[in-house]
């Protein structure tokens, strides 16, 4: 079957079956390997995509049922000369060890800073419960997510600063 | 993991897809896929076509229609949520985690009668109703005739769950729940509510082969007693490697202590 799906902002067709995970389309087809498969069954959140802004686990999607719809990967998320302040907080912080929870680790703390822009400790914690980290990483996990939190409170404030 | 290969088409209407699955009577319905998707990818299921009802908008959203909350079935659990719908929110927070949450539905969710679903417990205990339309009309059934054993709801062939509704008002509710760590499922789930008239009813969950009221309880409660215990008897309860019957029985009573203590 023909899908098209707009990944980080750029719309892809190809002709894929309908067993094709979501996951497999974004790395198979698109070569965007940055999105991992941990568990494949749901449950470690490495495989985490935005799928029309919401976050969910791309090994539980059917690439046909993101047919006309958006997805965000971390490569929509920063550049290495860029970086997201998610990605410099995890840099900075050294919310990683061996990287592989990583890219899904951000893309759930992103929609989490979407809602909420200064989350708890707690909060964040509780957030990142579908996302597993086996290098026993979480509490800089944590700060990473804090910290990028307060950096994208002050940009936000500059920005109104520079509107006004 | 790959499924076996299905054929797959979307619906965009209800009675669309009804037209879809009386042609093919092998059809199965998905949702949000969070149930079904793993059990293809591990080949417990392995249906021959999927019929994608996740996009048909009168499925979508919460209505209020005088004491009840009008559901609709496509509605996720991060909907549910955010929702003021009675206990279903706190239930919800206990499903999975955000990111199920984004793509499971409520109505997936019931009409499966996963036997450690979290929703069942509270539509028994609330008195929920479920819209189901088939061929020959549209019919409601009540929460106790919903469910009717291991993975088995009263959702027949050719048939498609479109609305939960569920009473407006309670007094009080509180859903008490021992997930298993790494699935988030209920090992065992209790749900108890103080209705309008200020009558207790009680369900659980994930004990059994489905989720069933807990009709000694509620006669306790109703009667000024405490809730005590063998509140169910532990030989109609499952046992797996995660909990004997016996630990699952004496888990119902922890919990509805528990949640007895917040109605």
């Amino acid at each position: 079957m023909n899908v098209t799906v707009t990944v980080n902002g750029k719309a892809y067709t190809r002709d894929v079956e309908p067993r094709t995970l979501l996951v497999q389309f974004l790395r198979e087809d698109l070569g965007l390997t940055g999105t991992h498969v941990g568990c494949d069954t749901s449950q470690c959140g490495a495989c985490t995509v935005h799928l029309n802004g919401d976050a969910v686990k791309s090994c539980t999607v059917l690439a046909v049922q993101a047919d006309g719809m958006s997805v965000t990967t971390i490569e929509g998320m920063g550049t290495p000369a860029d970086l997201h302040p998610l990605q410099a907080g995890f840099w900075e912080k050294h919310g990683l060890q061996c990287g592989f929870c990583t890219p899904g680790m951000i893309m759930s703390a992103a929609e989490l800073l979407k809602h909420n822009p200064d989350p708890s400790e707690e909060e964040i914690r509780h957030h990142l419960e579908g996302n597993y980290c086996r290098c026993t990483g979480y509490h800089n996990i944590v700060l990473a997510v804090r910290q990028a939190a307060g950096a994208l409170r002050a940009a936000a404030l500059a920005e109104q600063a520079a509107d006004d | 993991m790959y499924p076996a290969n299905f054929d797959y088409q979307k619906a965009s209407s209800v009675a669309e897809a009804l037209a879809v699955m009386a042609a093919n009577p092998d059809v199965k319905v998905i949702a949000g896929g969070h149930s079904l998707l793993p059990a293809m990818k591990l080949r417990l299921a392995q249906p021959p076509a999927l019929l994608d009802v996740w996009g048909i908008e009168e499925l979508k959203g919460i209505r209020r229609e005088g004491d009840w909350f009008v559901v609709g079935a496509m509605t996720t659990h991060a909907d549910v949520l955010r929702s003021e719908l009675p206990l279903f929110p706190e239930v919800a927070y206990e499903v999975g985690d955000p990111m199920v949450r984004n793509r499971g539905t409520i109505g997936g969710s019931l009409a499966h009668a996963d036997p450690s679903a979290d929703y069942p417990a509270a539509a028994l205990a609330l008195g929920a109703e479920f819209v189901i339309r088939g061929p020959e009309g549209e019919r409601t059934v009540p929460a106790g005739e919903m469910f009717l054993g291991m993975f088995e709801s009263a959702v027949q062939p050719g048939e498609l769950l479109t609305h939960v509704r569920i009473p407006a008002t309670v007094q009080a509710s509180a859903y008490e729940k021992f997930k298993h760590p790494a699935s988030h499922y209920a090992i065992v789930g209790v749900a108890v509510i103080r209705d309008a008239n200020g009558q207790i009813r009680a369900a659980y969950t994930g004990a059994g082969e489905k989720a069933e009221r807990l009709h000694r309880l509620e006669e306790r409660l109703n009667s000024g007693q405490p809730v005590g215990t063998g509140l169910v008897e532990s030989a109609t309860l499952l046992g797996d490697r995660f909990a004997s019957p016996e630990y699952r029985a004496h888990l119902v009573d922890v919990l509805a202590e528990r949640a007895a203590a917040r109605v």
